[in-house]
């Protein structure tokens, strides 16, 4: 192998960087090699890849670098073959693992603003028209078709409208909003930029959870390179403060004004009264990050791909307690049970799948039996589960779910914004309710307590923190009984050994 | 420390003239934060009389987020997430040698999602991220931190 002239290609994805990507990068570059930092492929069980003329070497170390340059290490192969990339139907993660994030050579290179290019050229209600066509819906779990909202926007009349891009990212399961900023924030900025000439915006924000430092690092630099390519439009990157709530679009206005993170009451829709009290479209990153696709192909060619009202792709988030962990998008329609087993190779740990929770730390834990599901808004709905933003938390048969039902509500207490009654006051006499049952005291009883509670915190909540805690909640109970009633102390103990 | 000096100047590097001047007093609390490490009483007053807003509304916003406070933190701070993704990883079996191995000396605080759950358990020292932590490194992050 040529190893003067071939290029090293390591991520500097903050996973990559987690799993200690820059040692082996310094390790190449100490060995003479030409390194390139590039965004992730996703493959994240293998971080740090190390990716030379194609080819892929999974789980580098420093110690591996002369090995590698030789040509010797074991390879995973041709990484654009392997099949967990191969099988995927990549739009908005097209340029994952290839480019070099900050690059606006590489962005040009791979047809970035191609969609800004031609959404100039169109009409503002063109440019909607395309959106609606796409069927694309709110990636953020809401599924609010984004067409019908930026119409709202752009039917508003006012002197000042805002594009604002909610990357609060914070639900358990869940990084595709982080790997598009830290792998292809042009994208973001490009779909942002797009979304103002539909609607007629000169401002955007981002605002991104503190607990991403690496990717709001990339976002302001990627925002001041490409500043002359958007502008008019200009955007500002803002930084959470760490709340969970704020990824709740009013509770994240709020916070964008320098308020408390609460929760407003709708109406008045964002839409139509949002930041500042202007007309603002607010969506999911992955939302945003759709919309360059969608103006380059047009909005049919998107519709083309997923099944029902769930038009287009979803890039599923594959995590928890699970063999091949990552970042897997494609078409809606996709089965659960394929995503676990198949794709994600079943547990890490080795032991049986007992279930899985779906759309973060407010969606159903969704058990086996139920694994036939397809990936689709309305199919899951209809068992009480949500999609969310497509996270997939992986659990093995050592969960105790009846501590997983308490932690919702404990985190629930932890994050609640404190406007509603029953989220505020509920979640935390949930956590009591909790542990007279893990105790074993009158669980009948405190069980039909649990259930009257959630119903008061589903239907007296303004947002989904306080209105969906019960799902996880209610789901946890009515799939695994077994873990609340009559707990057995003896399997207790054996957990308690196990982790011990 | 005192942090009266250096407040004026952080106020008006945040100002654009274009949006409300309110609008940037997280970036403004960040920026203290940072700086001096919390959020004092006397800098709350400042900031009350430069951004025309009460007192109370400015301790309700500093108060509400995680993220700052009003005292400085006694020791060095490891992040771990103990969310769910990270407990179906086994987080929770750590907890209870790195509490008492950091006891005194570094506060093990919790934070729910790191966004890196496919690869839990993990932690943050500032801005450097750790993932797939066990026993060993973990107690390697808390000596290193101590």
């Amino acid at each position: 192998m040529s190893t003067e002239k071939s290029i090293v290609r390591i991520s500097d994805d903050a996973l990559a960087l987690a799993l200690g990507a820059d040692k082996v990068a310094a390790a190449f570059e100490k060995a003479g090699a030409t390194v390139q930092r590039v965004s992730s492929w996703g493959m994240h069980w293998l971080e740090p890849l190390i990716e030379i003329d194609g080819v892929g070497y999974g789980n580098a170390a420093p110690g591996d670098v002369a090995t590698i340059l030789a040509g010797s290490a074991p390879s995973i192969g041709r990484i654009e073959d392997h099949p967990f990339i191969a099988e995927q139907q990549r739009l908005t993660f097209a340029r994952a693992g290839k480019t070099r994030p900050l690059s606006l050579e590489d962005y040009a290179a791979t047809g970035g603003w191609i969609g800004l290019d031609k959404a100039r050229a169109m009409s503002a209600q063109a440019i909607v028209e395309e959106v609606k066509a796409s069927g694309l819906r709110g990636r953020g779990g809401a599924g609010f078709p984004a067409g019908i909202k930026w119409d709202t926007v752009r039917n508003a009349r006012a002197d000042q409208k805002y594009i604002v891009c909610n990357a609060d990212e914070g639900d358990s399961g869940t990084f595709a909003d982080r790997m598009v900023m830290e792998g292809d924030p042009y994208m973001l900025i490009e779909g942002m930029a797009i979304a103002g000439l539909a609607v007629g915006a000169d401002k955007g924000y981002v605002y991104i959870r503190s607990e991403y430092p690496h990717a709001i690092a990339k976002m302001r630099a990627a925002v001041k390179h490409c500043a002359h390519i958007i502008a008019p439009f200009s955007i500002e990157i803002r930084m959470g403060a760490g709340a969970y709530v704020c990824g709740e679009e009013t509770s994240l206005l709020n916070s964008l004004e320098g308020r408390r993170g609460e929760v407003r009451a709708k109406p008045p829709l964002p839409a139509i009264k949002g930041l500042f009290g202007k007309p603002t479209v607010i969506n999911n990153l992955l939302t945003l990050a759709a919309i360059p696709w969608i103006i380059e192909h047009g909005g049919q060619a998107y519709a083309d791909y997923g099944m029902g009202r769930s038009r287009g792709t979803i890039p599923v988030q594959i995590a928890g307690n699970v063999k091949y962990g990552g970042l897997y998008e494609t078409a809606f329609g996709i089965s659960l049970g394929d995503l676990v087993n198949r794709i994600g190779g079943g547990t890490a740990s080795g032991r049986p799948v007992r279930c899985a929770q779906v759309g973060g730390p407010l969606g159903a834990y969704v058990p086996v039996e139920q694994f036939h599901l397809p990936f689709d808004y309305e199919a899951f709905a209809a068992v009480d589960a949500l999609i969310g933003h497509a996270g997939i938390t992986v659990f093995d048969d050592s969960v105790d779910m009846a501590q997983m039902a308490r932690f919702a509500l404990e985190f629930c207490a932890a994050e609640s914004c404190g406007k509603c009654t029953p989220c505020r006051l509920g979640s935390t006499r949930g956590v009591e309710v909790m542990d007279q049952i893990i105790a074993g005291r009158d669980v009948e009883r405190n069980l039909g307590l649990i259930e009257d509670l959630s119903d008061t915190m589903k239907y007296g909540s303004l947002c989904a923190l306080g209105g969906f805690t019960p799902y996880p909640v209610m789901s946890a109970i009515k799939y695994f009984p077994e873990d609340f009633k009559n707990r057995d102390l003896t399997r207790e103990s054996e957990r308690a050994g196990e982790h011990a | 420390m005192t942090q009266e000096g250096g407040i004026a100047e952080i106020v008006v590097r945040h100002q654009d003239g274009k949006t409300p001047a309110r609008g940037a007093l997280l970036p403004i609390l960040h920026d203290i934060q940072a700086e001096y490490g919390h959020i004092s009483e006397e800098t709350v007053r400042e900031l009350a009389a430069a951004l025309n807003l009460t007192r109370a509304e400015v301790h309700g916003v500093v108060s509400f987020y995680h993220d700052f406070n009003s005292k400085p933190a006694p020791l060095p701070a490891i992040k771990l997430c103990r969310a769910e993704a990270c407990k179906a990883r086994g987080v929770e079996a750590l907890v209870p040698d790195a509490e008492r191995a950091a006891a005194g000396r570094v506060k093990i605080e919790t934070v729910y999602c790191l966004g890196l759950c496919s690869v839990g358990p993990s932690a943050m020292v500032g801005s450097d991220v750790h993932a797939a932590l066990t026993p060993e490194k973990l107690n390697a992050l808390i000596e290193e931190a101590a």
